[in-house]
This record gives C-alpha cells, sequence and structure tokens, in this order.
C-alpha cells in the first residue's frame, strides 16, 4: 500500500472497513517523505516520527466514524501550528513556534486528521511558482526540473508524491489553483470567508482564501466539509449552512448545467502575456468540449474587465501586504525586518508607494473602484450560467529558475486567476491532461457560496476522465 | 499617464515608509523592477471610473459582531506571549531604544 495510489476518500474507507490501518497510511507517508523530500523540497518542518505514529495508533483504536479519522494531512506553512514551527517560507519565522492552533488546524484535529508536517510555500505566499521561498524551490512532481506552482508549492508536490493525502492551501490570486494545475490535482478555493482565517499568517486580508489540494474532487467536498463554517474569531465567515458536501456529489452528468466561456477572457489573458501556450490552449479546448459532451449547454458570457483585474490586484495585494507585513518587528516574535527577501520588499514598497500621500486616489482607491467593476462582470455572467470555464494560468509549469530575474513576468500567471479573488467567489481547478508529460488544468468558477453545484459539475468531469490516475514518473537519485 | 520614472530619493522614501532599509545594491536592483511594476499598475487610469463607487465588502456581509465575552482559551500566560521574543527582560519584552 502506498500513499500516492490512494485518494484521501479511498484511505477513509479503507481504514473503516479495516483494509488497511492508520499506522499503514502514515508510515507510508513516512516513507515517501524519507525518499523524495530532500530531492524536491517538499517539507520545511515535519512532525517527530513517533509521535506520528502514536497519533496513529490511537486513532486505529479509537471510533471511525470521525470524518477524517486517522488521514495524515500536511499544512501550507501559513498555518498556525501550536508548538509546530511555523515559517510562512520566510526567514524572518524561521524560528517561530505559534502558541496557538488556527481555527482551521483545530478542526482537522477534532475530525481525526493527523498533521504530518509543514509545507515549503513563497515566503508569504508571495509568488505563483514557489521560487520565492526563503527556503529554496519545491520541484514539480511530475517533471523535477520544473516548479511546482505556487505559491503553495509544497502542498502540491506532497500530495502528488504521496507523503500526504491532502494539504492545505491559501489562494490569494491563484495559489491553489495554479499549484493545482501544475501538479494533476483539484486545487479548490472557496468563497471568501467560507473558511475561516484566524491563525493563518496574512498575506491580503480582503482577498485571502483558505483551501486545499486533493487528488480528486469527493476529497476536496470531504476537507471542505471539515474546514468550513462560522467563526466568531474572523468576522467575515458569514453564517452560511454547512452540508456534507462530499455525500451530494450525485450527478452523473451534466445535461442542464450551463456553462459559460468569455472568449474576451481568454483573449485579453493571452495578449496580455504574450500570447498563451498553443499545447496548452488545444487542451484547454479539449477539455471544453469533453464538458458538451457530458451535455452542458455551453454559453458566450462577458467579462471586460479581466486585464484591469490583474492590474487592480497589483494594486490592493500589495496595499494590504505592506500593511500586514509591518507588524514583524523582531520584537514579539520572528527577527527582525532586515531579514525580508526581495519579493517582500519589493511588494512592501509597492504597496507603500501606491497608499502614500498624493497617489493614493490615484492607485488604491482606483483599483477599488475596478474590483467593483469586477464583481460586477461575474455578478452579470451568473444571471446566465452556472458555472464559468477558463484556462487557469497562460503558461505550462516553468522551468525552476526561468523567470527569476522578472519579476513582473510572474506576476502574468495571475492573469486567470486573480479576478476570482477579486470578486471574492469560489473557484477550482481541475486536472485536464498532459502536455509534453507536464500536467494541465482547468478552472471552474462559480457564483458567491456555490460550493456544492461547483463540486458536483467537476466530480462529473473528473469521472469521465480520471486524470488523477496518472501518477508521477517519480525521479530515482537519492 | 507619462512613462513611470522613480529617483533613488523616491525609492528611499517608500522604503522608509515601509520601514525598510535598502543598500546601494538593493536600490539599484529594485529601480528597474519597481519601475515595470508601477508601468504596468499605472495603465488602471485609463479606465473611466468616475461613476463607480469603490468596493469595500466582498461578500456583503454587514455588521458582524461576537459576544463580547473573555474566551479563557485564548489567553496567552506571560511565559507563552513572551516564548518566541529575541529578548526578554524580567518578564517583558525588550526594545530597542526609542528615543537617543
Amino acid at each position: 500500500m502506498n500513499l500516492i495510489d490512494l485518494t484521501l476518500t479511498q484511505a477513509l474507507a479503507g481504514v473503516r472497513s479495516g483494509k488497511f490501518k492508520s499506522v499503514d497510511l502514515v508510515s507510508s507517508a513516512l516513507e515517501n517523505i524519507a525518499k523524495y523530500n530532500k530531492i524536491y523540497n517538499v517539507f520545511l518542518t515535519v512532525e517527530d516520527e513517533k509521535e506520528l505514529l502514536s497519533q496513529a495508533k490511537i486513532a486505529d483504536e479509537s471510533d471511525k466514524s470521525l470524518p477524517l479519522v486517522g488521514m495524515p494531512i500536511a499544512l501550507k506553512d501559513l498555518f498556525s501550528t501550536k508548538n509546530l514551527r511555523t515559517t510562512a517560507g520566510a526567514n524572518v519565522l524561521k524560528k517561530y513556534r505559534p502558541v496557538y492552533d488556527a481555527t482551521v488546524v483545530r478542526k482537522l484535529k477534532q475530525a481525526g486528521a493527523i498533521i504530518v508536517g509543514k509545507l515549503n510555500q513563497d515566503a508569504w505566499a508571495h509568488g505563483s511558482t514557489g521560487e520565492n521561498s526563503d527556503f529554496g524551490p519545491t520541484a514539480n512532481a511530475y517533471n523535477l526540473s520544473h516548479v511546482a506552482g505556487g505559491s503553495s508549492s509544497g502542498s502540491a508536490t506532497a500530495v502528488a508524491l504521496g507523503m500526504s493525502l491532502a494539504a492545505t492551501a491559501t489562494d490569494t490570486g491563484g495559489s491553489i489553483r495554479a499549484p493545482g494545475a501544475f501538479s494533476n490535482l483539484v486545487g479548490f478555493k472557496p468563497t471568501y470567508g467560507r473558511v475561516s482565517r484566524y491563525g493563518i499568517i496574512a498575506m491580503a486580508s480582503s482577498l485571502d482564501s483558505i483551501g486545499h489540494l486533493t487528488k480528486s474532487v469527493a476529497d476536496s467536498a470531504l476537507i471542505l466539509s471539515v474546514t468550513a463554517g462560522t467563526d466568531p474569531y474572523d468576522a467575515t465567515t458569514g453564517t452560511a449552512e454547512v452540508p456534507n458536501y462530499q455525500d451530494l456529489l450525485k450527478r452523473t452528468d451534466l445535461k442542464g448545467v450551463k456553462v459559460g466561456v468569455s472568449p474576451e477572457y481568454i483573449a485579453i489573458g493571452a495578449k496580455a502575456t504574450h500570447g498563451m501556450d498553443p499545447k496548452l490552449e488545444e487542451k484547454v479546448e479539449e477539455a471544453l468540449n469533453k464538458i458538451r459532451s457530458l451535455g452542458a449547454e455551453i454559453v458566450e458570457v462577458s467579462l471586460p474587465y479581466t486585464k484591469a483585474a490583474l492590474e487592480a490586484y497589483y494594486i490592493i495585494c500589495p496595499s494590504e501586504v505592506s500593511s500586514n507585513l509591518a507588524r514583524y518587528d523582531g520584537i514579539r516574535f520572528g527577527q527582525g525586518r532586515d531579514q525580508f527577501g526581495a519579493e517582500a520588499k519589493r511588494r512592501m514598497m509597492i504597496g507603500a508607494y501606491s497608499l502614500s500621500s498624493g497617489y493614493y486616489d490615484a492607485y488604491y482607491k482606483t483599483a477599488q473602484k475596478i474590483r467593483s467593476l469586477v464583481s460586477q462582470d461575474f455578478a452579470k455572467a451568473f444571471k446566465e450560467v452556472d458555472v464559468v470555464f477558463a484556462p487557469v494560468t497562460p503558461m505550462m509549469p516553468p522551468k525552476i529558475g526561468e523567470n527569476i530575474n522578472d519579476p513582473m513576468a510572474l506576476y502574468l500567471v495571475d492573469i486567470f486567476t486573480v479576478p476570482v479573488n477579486l470578486a471574492g467567489v469560489p473557484a477550482l481547478s481541475l486536472p485536464a491532461g498532459f502536455v509534453d508529460g507536464l500536467p494541465v488544468g482547468i478552472q471552474l468558477i462559480g457564483p458567491h457560496w456555490s460550493e456544492q453545484k461547483l463540486f458536483e459539475i467537476a466530480n462529473v468531469y473528473e469521472q469521465a476522465t480520471e486524470w488523477f490516475k496518472t501518477k508521477p514518473k517519480i525521479a530515482n537519485k537519492t | 499617464m507619462n512613462k513611470i520614472t522613480l529617483t533613488d530619493e523616491e525609492i528611499l522614501h517608500v522604503a522608509k515608509l515601509a520601514s525598510l532599509f535598502l543598500s546601494t545594491e538593493e536600490i539599484e536592483k529594485f529601480k528597474p523592477q519597481l519601475i515595470s511594476i508601477i508601468d504596468f499598475i499605472s495603465k488602471l487610469s485609463d479606465i473611466d471610473t468616475s461613476k463607480v463607487l469603490a468596493n469595500t465588502k466582498t461578500t456583503n456581509l454587514v455588521n458582524v459582531f461576537r459576544e463580547d465575552k473573555i474566551d479563557p482559551e485564548r489567553q496567552l500566560t506571560q511565559d507563552e506571549a513572551l516564548s518566541n521574543a529575541l529578548e526578554t527582560h524580567n518578564g517583558y519584552f525588550k526594545i530597542p531604544a526609542v528615543f537617543d
């Protein structure tokens, strides 16, 4: 038994039926970590082995009805874990040990999950390739010389290589969906506020969404059933009910489903980024045809503010970053401000610039107005369609180091993902095949609080294609 | 809008606003990068937004309150609160001098 071959749902069923034990799952995770962690640079901190095995043993001897009983799960290193080092991928926090658990971490533990460790990421979640980590880039599970996608880079490779059955992640401008697409995984970004941000190190507070990466849609739905809900410590969580999402995946075709496609969304995005990768575009087209053949009606919708959305994002995000990172003074916790990496410095300076006297109206305020227009774009589209279909990124996973001296080129990776964060709507990336051995993803976007519908539609596509069954060819040099 | 320019002084000014200290090499390295980013985000001003209201809430929630009650589970002990500080003194945080 190897974690790499199991979905979370399958592992849970196996533990409940007695086919295997939580101890087997945790041992497999630890084995894969021992084999691949050094090569792919995935975990920043691994929990003590004895501690993990003892937790698994307790799970094996206890009630199996808990929703994630005995399941090895790993966390992006933005999630505060009591007494377990939490770095945000940044040198500033290289020795930080939180004194409390994030709400999501507490919920996962209460649901029976076993927290294997903390995952590499772009420092402070600033990036779309994982290369901005102060601890080095994480390699792509499908090709060692390419990036895993970011900022949740470790989360992607950990799940793809069976080091954990699922991994939590955060998405402020695409940081779950890009690594999902680059790593043949389901990357799920919920509605803003669906999952509590309490205890998760903030990047841009009005955009941060708390989600996860999994092998399948059912796995993703299962995790959301645990993590979603009202939290008194995050006033933006709302009071919408949390169903057992995973039990509602009954649909077997897409008859009656209206899927929106915006040719201008794709064209504007492609133009802004010097053209979309043609092989990738072909795969995305293929996926749309598949969705059509499953019974969906494809409807053209208009989303004219796509390019403006990216510009607005790179004002709003750095502005909030400069404010959130102001708290790191090296006094109460963390190292001094001289320890910040280049990307954090760039974003803080851009933020300080756009918020500064004389520039505020031209930059920050205008960007917030554009944000209204982007939200209206989506609201209008969702009057016509159930979901919007789009690519995830305009390019295939780049080679590690390819864009390292051109931060602007990396910002453009986010063209298809940031409008979603500005509008606060939910979206997910889904495996859609391969180009030259590297994974391709597609994106489905839904209206606020439409997680259930997104999962149902995504599940039909996944079951008809089963791309998640294509496993990485693992690099064996140790 | 004209092509953006940034002087060393302007870069040092935003660095100061962000409480960052830049070396001469860093100013040189960041200058073209910051110019290209600001040039990119400046394109927003081409769009007429005079009649648009600025967005302030993503999912339209208003006036969210919680009970005004102390949760003992969220209270840190003094030791916990100090546990990550680089320097402490007699149970307090030690900070750099504010006055000369």
